[in-house]
């Protein structure tokens, strides 16, 4: 594989994704100690909100340490280059929160629909684009349609006015074959002027490899997150990453021995679990259920006496989309009440 | 039957199509027309159901509104269309039952709310949306045994059930279904969160309810309450099911439900559309069986 003097856009999560994994509970003071270190270390891009967007905020999702509003505050003001990003989930959110993330000085606005309901996005991409912000199409769950389905889908939201449409691997199931059929395929029929990004989890431990495939086949931005903090087993490590891309000669701008540091010294004392593939990670990715699932299904299943590994196949088998947590505890009451 | 109230149905869509298959059957509205604004299938349909049809609009109808006497008009077209649909036929007496999220006139669920609607003759009465249907019932159980500071609905529903107004517009759910379950649920506070489920074949509608009391849940009084609004709501959906709760988890009190649609015009499945229909038939059948009883009376005609 030939990344040599490829340029990349590498993507924080671990402020966003990472939520997940810190069941939303990560103080000011930790936001901001790691913003302004990957800030330092040339992280173009950092995305802030709760796990599950903004908005996300909930007992479905689980409340916040702290408001939206609150982080941004707290995160913009101390950037030095890097531009800060923000999730947004239709059906969650609404547009009052875009205007507030705008307001509040965040550029890039991530609007993300599962992969087959991309129709659901137009008034929030059409809003981020009149804001002028750097205006994404981020489509769930990737790996549940095949290419042209998905192409689809992401022509939809570029026809809305997103100026780059991601491939989201939000179960970690994807193998590299599959994210090189889609971003290639993604690569030849958007727009030139349209960017394309890959967002990975490491339930497989394919979150470096399927980085590179989607590089390879001609993605500009690449999801990641220091110390690999995110849902699941995490996010694509972007201090691996970077280190990969570095001796590829592929170029990140990143200062690869300040992100190493970060990852060690702010962001893996924060983790309350370590994040590594495990039996409940592992069966995300091999039956294909979204990441953030795994902690609501440890907590269910030690309350309710049923594996989480059972809990997580038969959601998978059930075709649950990123959004129903809600369905957890209800499968695991069922499956409690059913036990002999 | 003198005492069926005479209804026109705006909108020949699935949802206007199921709603004429159930008023047909109600002991208390005679649907007549169905109103369109071209021919289409669903024009072509109504004609085969033996209704008279117009595909001119409101305005093509309206010189038959007093003529044939009707009362009620069930509006199953947009919120863009309905305030002009409301403001016309209100000025003719008739009363509106706004199936968009328009919500020009106050919210009604009918196992909630429909009495006080009634009582006040109000004139125009909006459905809040399918999730607000399926949920503000659970949000009422648990408010009226005590206290609720936070109430907050996730209503998940397939792909196929969710047209395509809905889907330009999917704040227009979120916004009406969290202001209707603190307004009419009792919750001081309401969220809403709608999800869509492309799964094959396509899921029957889900809505969890979760809301947060002020101080530590009765949990007997509440159960007892939930029960009792499942039966109240079974009448007008049959397939309205509580699957599992109501559970107590420390201030939390959350019910998990399924909503099976009848089959009518859309199918099973779309529990989400026929709770919308059933509900909205329901709010002009009490209004029918008030009338009748002589507690409310029609606004005079000459």
């Amino acid at each position: 594989m030939d990344l040599n003097g490829k340029k990349v856009t590498l993507h924080d999560m671990s402020l966003r994704d990472g939520m997940h994994a810190k069941r939303h509970q990560i103080s000011i003071d930790e936001m901001v100690a790691v913003a302004c270190g990957l800030d330092e270390a040339g992280m173009p891009l950092i995305e802030v909100t709760h796990g599950d967007g903004l908005g996300g905020a909930s007992v479905n999702y689980g409340f916040p340490a702290h408001s939206d509003e609150e982080y941004l505050g707290a995160v913009v003001p101390k950037m030095k280059q890097a531009r800060v990003s923000v999730l947004h989930v239709p059906g969650i959110g609404t547009l009052d929160h875009i205007r507030m993330a705008s307001d509040l000085g965040a550029s890039t606005i991530r609007i993300a629909t599962h992969c087959t309901e991309a129709d659901i996005s137009e008034q929030h991409i059409g809003m981020g684009r009149n804001l002028g912000m750097d205006t994404v199409g981020f489509l769930m769950m990737a790996h549940m349609v095949n290419e042209q389905d998905f192409l689809q889908q992401a022509l939809l939201m570029e026809s809305y006015g997103a100026n780059c449409i991601y491939c989201t691997d939000s179960a970690g199931y994807m193998l590299p074959d599959e994210v090189t059929k889609k971003i290639s395929t993604l690569r030849q029929h958007l727009k030139d002027e349209t960017e394309i990004g890959f967002h990975g989890h490491h339930n497989l431990a394919m979150g470096v490899a399927n980085s590179l495939a989607a590089i390879e086949a001609g993605a500009d931005r690449i999801d990641g997150s220091v110390a690999g903090l995110g849902a699941g087993a995490g996010n694509t490590p972007l201090e691996v990453l970077s280190a990969v891309l570095h001796r590829m000669g592929a170029e990140d701008g990143i200062d690869l021995y300040k992100i190493m540091d970060v990852a060690e010294d702010l962001v893996v004392p924060m983790m309350d679990q370590p994040i590594r593939v495990d039996r409940d990670s592992l069966t995300l990715g091999y039956a294909g259920v979204y990441s953030s699932f795994l902690l609501f299904a440890k907590r269910a299943g030690e309350k309710y006496g049923v594996p989480a590994r059972d809990l997580l196949v038969e959601l998978g088998r059930r075709g649950t989309v990123g959004g129903q947590e809600d369905m957890i505890e209800d499968l695991a009451l069922t499956m409690s009440s059913q036990k002999p | 039957m003198a005492n069926k109230l005479k209804a026109l149905i705006i909108g020949p869509g699935n949802i206007g199509t199921d709603l004429l298959m159930k008023a047909q059957r109600s002991d208390w509205i005679e649907p007549v027309w169905m109103v369109g604004v071209e021919e289409s299938e669903g024009i072509h349909r109504a004609q085969k159901m033996g209704v008279k049809t117009c595909t001119t609009g409101i305005d093509g109808v309206l010189e038959h509104v007093v003529a044939d006497d009707i009362r009620i008009a069930f509006d199953a077209t947009s919120a863009y269309a309905h305030a002009e649909h409301a403001r016309k036929l209100n000025a003719l007496g008739v009363i509106m039952v706004d199936l968009t999220p328009a919500a020009i006139g106050p919210f009604c669920v009918p196992p909630v709310n429909l009495a006080e609607h009634s009582a006040s003759l109000a004139m125009n009465v909006n459905m809040v949306t399918c999730g607000g249907q399926a949920t503000i019932p659970m949000v009422h159980a648990v408010s009226r045994v005590q206290s609720v500071a936070y109430g907050e609905i996730v209503a998940t529903v397939g792909s196929k059930s969710v047209g395509p107004g809905t889907r330009k517009n999917i704040d227009e759910f979120t916004r009406t279904t969290s202001a209707a379950v603190a307004e009419i649920g009792g919750a001081r506070e309401g969220k809403a969160i709608i999800i869509i489920n492309p799964a094959e074949p396509p899921l029957i509608m889900r809505d969890t309810v979760h809301c947060l009391v002020d101080e530590e849940p009765d949990q007997k009084a509440i159960t007892e309450s939930v029960m009792e609004m499942i039966a109240e709501v079974q009448k007008y959906v049959p397939g309205y099911r509580l699957v599992n709760g109501p559970v107590f988890d420390g201030n939390r009190v959350s019910t998990y439900l399924e909503v099976e649609g009848l089959g009518d015009f859309l199918p099973k499945y779309a529990g989400n559309l026929d709770i919308m229909t059933a509900a909205g038939l329901r709010t002009a059948e009490m209004l029918a069986e008030e009338i009748a009883s002589d507690r409310f009376a029609l606004p005079a005609r000459a």
